[in-house]
């Protein structure tokens, strides 16, 4: 059983050059209710403050399980969520 | 109909994917097919290389339903899109794009809106390496605007 108290863990993944600035290209962080992006990211940053002023960039796109998803998507434990720059193949 | 998507470090051999757009597809008239390239010069400096990475399974959904879009839009029978990862030298392919449709302006149209999606949607990140330096490739208004011109028809 889940209680409020029971951590779960998310997976994060960064791409490109965000990727490269963070030197990392995949984290797991745990949380102990369910968070929007925004939360997420904020709860993030104080755990590797480093990370501040390329995670608060504006241009930055996130996706929970793949999906797109906007600042205030719910991402809950077990969730994989990705945060990269405007995309550029072709 | 058939879609086929393809990402891989390996080449690509434009005759065997044109091949697998046209044998035995007696409906269809017309073939439309395109391919990215390497090119020397970009921001005043020499490239000599790029380097490509994706974000596996969400780009192959992205390639997918980017296709589905468009077969829907025009009809279109068979579509085959090749997306490169990896250091690719100067000269050497990236992005293939081809579909079949029963007359050419559904076949020039479906590749058109298939490489525009691509380019603003689908979750590639491409890097420039220079003599010395490298650089991430920004994303470009053009590709946008370029891309949103479909939702006006």
């Amino acid at each position: 059983m889940v209680t409020g108290n029971d951590a779960e863990q998310v997976k994060l993944l960064f791409f490109g050059q965000l990727k490269e600035r963070l030197q990392c290209a995949n984290y797991t962080i745990a949380i102990k209710q369910p968070l929007s992006i925004k939360q997420l990211k904020s709860h993030l940053i104080s755990l590797q403050p480093s990370w501040q002023a390329a995670l608060n960039n504006d241009l930055l796109i996130a996706a929970v399980n793949q999906q797109i998803a906007q600042q205030q998507a719910i991402v809950k434990g077990g969730d994989e969520v990705a945060f990269f720059p405007p995309v550029t193949g072709g | 109909m058939s879609i086929e998507i393809t990402i891989s470090h390996d080449d690509f051999d434009i005759a065997v994917l044109h091949d697998a757009l046209q044998i035995g597809n007696v409906q269809q008239g017309a073939v439309v097919t395109f391919t990215g390239l390497v090119r020397e010069f970009s921001q005043g400096d020499n490239v000599v290389a790029l380097e490509l990475e994706h974000y596996p399974q969400m780009t192959e959904q992205l390639l997918l339903s980017i296709a589905e879009q468009a077969q829907k839009r025009w009809q279109l029978g068979r579509i085959s899109i090749y997306h490169r990862i990896g250091y690719l030298p100067l000269g050497e392919q990236i992005v293939f794009v081809g579909v079949s449709a029963k007359h050419r302006q559904s076949a020039f149209d479906g590749v058109q809106f298939i490489m525009d999606y691509l380019k603003t949607q689908a979750t590639f990140w491409k890097k420039e390496h220079f003599s010395h330096s490298s650089q991430w490739v920004e994303f470009k208004a053009s590709d946008l605007q370029a891309q949103q011109k479909w939702m006006e028809d």
